[in-house]
């Protein structure tokens, strides 16, 4: 048995300790709750880099106690779940900086940021949960620490969006519960990797793992917005932007690619779940959704309307590439989970800046927007050209092993999927980039913050860029080693292992 | 029977609340609520002690004045009882401070209600005393004690709703006892004994004890509110003051549920069939989805909680299908029995400490409010942040969301589903809890929303809320200890075991 270390653990409590202590502050403290909040974040970026260093020498760390009776809590680090928690806990920093601009001012901070905090340590726990068990527990803890951030505004459409935002996912999360007990009673506490549970079950209990295997996979749709069930996703844009940019780029929606991710790979197997003819419809439902996401964003002229279509789109590339047997398509799914999240979380921030500094929420409105906030939409701009699929961004990296996978496994519709989806890219965001860019300013417009020098805040402003040249860097440095595309070359690697 | 080690706190149990309750009366009116304070922190302590004394020697009796049965009365503690004892010990503590608090605050212009403290010693008597309890007509009068009590704390108030309500209930209450002690008479007069243990093993099949087991059930459900006879429940629990609807829905309503348990488990197995099983959980499924709907659709605070007590006390009637085994399985092969009797262990005690912290955060609203329609709730986070978080708690626990009690009950209800090959429940369960989202982030919702005119929150004494908040982490605490609790519950006899039922033909298993 392995070592029990208390840093996985450490990494969850150094957000869920300052949340705590923010939830008991006064309103108006305000430094003694920035200084909390970035202390958790930095902390916690450094315990996973930590630990990321520590497992690449070959160390193990788990932290498992026996909650109650049957239910084991166990945080177990492995490759997987630490690049998902990196992603989480990077970008949470981030978002924390714009987070404390954004909302400087506004009401309820308090709330806002302990909430954060709590939803951050839901998913950090999500990434590390050792068992079935304890994912499904995080998964629920999200849900709830998520509500309140949904309706944080507390106007009639806030609440109104909060109330479908509960519905999908409690009503997801229940479906879930059923297939986790399920899935408990027919095979035990399944730890991931223990993917020989099932192997060696398959042969005696075929049909429940088939019909367990679509309750859960059901269950996890919600959160990764599969058609069609990812109503709840363009409703909670009311959200504030640094919620839809953490959460709707990157948190929620990840929590349930990546459960599908463990679902296929460390519970079942890649292998039994082809065998067992799991994934056909799967990969069916995911190709649908890009191409209908896709659709549904070029009409809609909302700005964060029309990135909340592009997400769902988007992280359906995650579960078309986890649908396809093969190497590449897993490289491809896996390096998605990251870099989805941090094209999005650019574009999300780049419209959030737009609307704080001058008040535009609407595409029609952003003729010449560039010469204003050039740097805001030149990160937006990588960003758009990742989402295309343009070397050498990010995006086009992902796509490019999700297109051999799919070449590789002999699927040309995939091949076809994609294509599709890259040209629909195209045709809902570059109208944005060409209207910021080459049209001339409809009236004179006036900024709402005065920010200096600055086009915007630079709590705003430096968020954005550092995402863009991230979404970037994951691109042109692909092929160096600590590359989000090495990393997930060396999981992909492991899991086709004979 | 005679051999097990005797104890004195099974009498103490049952003696100290009657004769403070009785030392009570006579004091005049803060006088009472301090006698009754004091009493009931008393009896909490005494409960405790009892408890931990089981866990030390195990089951313990009672005899009292050393009469031997059949002439005299034995008590008798077993693991089962001591849980029992324990859960309304820590519930009935933190509802006594609660409401010491809460009449205080309105003593100018109610008065205190000093009668509260008597009835309520009384009740925890009664309580204390059907736990404690060995034969079918110590039941019945411990069942008495609680039902007189029980409606007289609910018409309190003096209101005319209450008193509606009250008479309703106390009709109610008499029905079911009679039909209670119309089948204790029969059993009687068939066997010429009482004694729960003695009667589990000369109890014959037949006509008779079919019929006496299926009036003393009809009385029982009645009592507890199964459905059909829930109708009496949501008017009454929710017409009472906040720490009497704690009471009720809390407590008294599981004394029922554990006569029944612990008839059809100790006593009347000839009898049960499979069928029997399966119809009493139709019931409680039926209960779980009408009374959630029910509360769905309703618009005040209080009459939400009472309408989900429905639906949660229907969980527990979900366990028996579980209890009573198909033809041909045998106990020892059926899996799922320590899931079950854990499921409803757990059902009991979450709901008794989450629906305890509902009514009293309800009572808070009103003593802000004046009033409890939900449209008032709005921006209650703004002006009450404990009490929005102790409602939120609670409604975690009762949804059944991870790592609550509530999710301890219905993690384990499911697994005895699946393992019983018994799927058919499952979506029971599913819709039940999606049905209590509904209410619960109904209510959570509004919390968060803006107020549209300025709602007057007159501001409530900060202990209040934070009775109601302990009692709400208490359902996610409980699940803390599981192992010992679960582990202890075994040492006893009743817990995990199962009903082998009859044999087509006639023939019945052996036991």
């Amino acid at each position: 048995m392995e070592t029990t270390s208390i840093l996985p653990l450490l990494i969850l409590i150094s957000s869920l300790i300052p949340g705590t202590l923010i939830m008991l502050l006064r309103e108006d403290q305000v430094p003694l709750r920035t200084f909390l909040n970035l202390l958790g974040a930095v902390a916690k970026v450094g315990l996973v880099g930590w630990v990321f260093a520590g497992y690449m020498r070959g160390e193990e760390y788990s932290f498992i106690f026996n909650l109650a009776l049957d239910l084991t809590f166990a945080l177990r680090v492995d490759q997987l779940g630490l690049f998902f928690a990196a992603l989480s806990s990077v970008l949470w920093l981030v978002t924390t900086l714009y987070a404390i601009g954004y909302l400087e001012g506004g009401q309820h901070r308090r709330r806002f940021f302990a909430f954060f905090s709590f939803c951050v340590t839901a998913s950090t726990g999500i990434a590390l949960s050792g068992n079935v068990v304890t994912f499904f527990i995080f998964y629920e803890f999200l849900t709830l620490s998520t509500y309140p951030l949904v309706v944080h505004r507390g106007t009639d459409k806030a609440v109104e969006a909060g109330r479908t935002y509960l519905w999908y996912t409690i009503g997801g999360g229940t479906v879930l519960f059923l297939g986790v007990v399920g899935l408990f009673v027919t095979a035990g506490p399944i730890y991931f990797g223990q993917t020989e549970i099932i192997e060696g079950l398959i042969s005696t209990h075929s049909t429940q793992l088939t019909i367990l295997f679509f309750i859960m996979l059901t269950g996890l749709a919600v959160k990764a917005a599969i058609f069609p069930l990812h109503g709840w996703l363009p409703v909670s844009m009311v959200a504030p932007a640094p919620v839809s940019a953490l959460l709707h780029a990157v948190a929620v929606v990840k929590a349930g690619a990546f459960g599908i991710v463990r679902l296929v790979y460390d519970v079942y197997g890649i292998r039994i779940a082809d065998q067992m003819n799991l994934l056909t419809p799967l990969a069916i439902f995911a190709a649908f959704t890009i191409v209908y996401g896709s659709v549904r964003a070029l009409f809609q002229d909302d700005f964060k309307k029309r990135l909340a279509f592009s997400t769902v789109s988007q992280l359906s590339y995650i579960a078309l590439g986890v649908a396809i047997v093969g190497f590449l398509s897993t490289t491809g799914a896996v390096v998605h989970l990251v870099h989805q999240g941090i094209m999005k979380i650019t574009m999300f921030f780049a419209a959030g800046n737009i609307a704080e500094t001058y008040g535009y929420s609407k595409i029609s409105q952003l003729n010449g927007i560039g010469r204003r906030m050039p740097l805001t939409m030149g990160a937006f701009t990588i960003a758009v050209f990742g989402m295309i699929g343009l070397p050498p961004v990010a995006g086009f990296v992902s796509k490019w092993y999700l297109g051999l996978g799919a070449v590789e496994a002999g699927s040309y519709w995939v091949v076809l999927v994609l294509l599709a989806s890259s040209a629909l890219n195209a045709a809902y965001f570059l109208p944005i980039v060409y209207r910021a860019w080459f049209c001339e300013p409809d009236q004179e417009a006036v900024p709402l913050l005065s920010s200096g020098r600055l086009e915007t805040k630079a709590l705003l402003l430096i968020p954005v860029v550092v995402t863009g040249l991230l979404s970037l860097a994951a691109g042109v440095f692909a092929a160096v080693a600590g590359s989000p595309l090495s990393i997930a070359r060396e999981i992909a690697e492991k899991l086709y292992m004979p | 029977m005679t051999d097990l080690p005797t104890s004195p706190f099974p009498a103490f149990l049952v003696g100290l609340p009657v004769l403070l309750a009785t030392l009570s009366l006579f004091f005049r009116a803060r006088g009472k609520a301090v006698v009754g304070l004091a009493g009931s922190l008393l009896t909490g302590v005494m409960a405790l002690f009892a408890l931990f004394e089981v866990t030390r020697r195990g089951t313990v009796i009672h005899i009292l004045g050393g009469w031997e049965p059949p002439l005299g009365i034995l008590l008798r503690m077993d693991p089962l009882a001591a849980v029992f004892i324990g859960m309304t010990a820590v519930v009935g503590i933190f509802i006594s401070l609660y409401a010491w608090r809460y009449f205080r605050a309105q003593e100018a212009t109610t008065g205190g209600f000093p009668l509260f403290w008597p009835l309520w010693l009384f009740l925890w008597a009664g309580l204390n005393g059907l736990f404690l309890s060995n034969d079918l007509f110590n039941l019945f009068v411990t069942l008495e004690v609680i039902g007189i009590s029980a409606v007289a704390l609910a018409v309190l108030s003096g209101k005319k709703t209450a008193l509606v309500a009250g008479l309703r209930y106390l009709l109610v209450a008499i029905t079911g006892s009679m039909a209670y002690l119309f089948g204790v008479a029969l059993i009687y007069g068939s066997t010429g004994t009482l004694d729960l243990g003695l009667l589990g093993q000369v109890l014959e099949p037949g006509t008779t004890t079919t019929f006496a087991l299926l009036v003393i059930t009809l009385g029982l459900m009645i009592k507890m509110a199964g459905f059909p006879f829930h109708f009496w429940l949501p008017p009454a629990h929710s017409s009472a003051l906040a720490p009497v609807s704690a009471l009720l829905s809390a407590l008294v309503v599981k004394g029922a549920f554990y006569i029944l348990l612990r008839l059809w488990m100790e006593v009347f197995g000839v009898s049960l069939t499979y069928a029997a099983g399966q119809l009493i959980g139709l019931a409680g499924a039926i209960a779980v989805i009408w009374g959630s709907w029910q509360a769905f659709m309703q618009t005040s605070l209080k009459l939400i909680v009472a309408h989900s007590s429905v639906a949660q006390l229907g969980y527990l009637l979900m366990i028996f299908p579980l209890l009573i085994l198909a033809p041909g399985v045998t106990a020892d092969s059926a899996d799922w029995l320590s899931p079950a009797w854990t499921a409803g262990v757990y059902q009991v005690i979450a709901h008794a400490f989450a629906k305890a912290s509902f009514f009293l955060s309800a009572g808070i609203i009103i003593m802000a409010l004046g009033h409890d329609r939900i449209e008032s709730l709005r921006d209650l986070v703004g002006h009450m942040r404990i009490t929005a978080l102790a409602i939120a708690i609670a409604g975690v626990s009762l949804i059944g969301l991870p790592p609550s009690g509530g999710f301890m009950a219905k993690w384990m209800l499911l697994k005895g589903i699946f393992l019983s090959g018994q799927w058919w429940w499952a979506p029971v369960v599913l819709t039940g809890s999606l049905l209590t989202a509904g209410y619960v982030f109904m209510l959570l919702r509004l919390a968060f929303a803006p107020a549209r005119e300025k709602e007057a929150f007159r501001p409530v004494p900060r202990s209040l809320e934070v009775c109601a908040l302990v009692l709400a982490l208490g359902s996610f605490l409980i699940v803390l200890p599981a192992d010992n609790l679960i582990q202890f519950l075994q040492s006893g006899e009743v817990f995990g075991t199962g009903i082998e039922s009859i044999m087509e033909g006639g023939a019945h298993g052996n036991d």
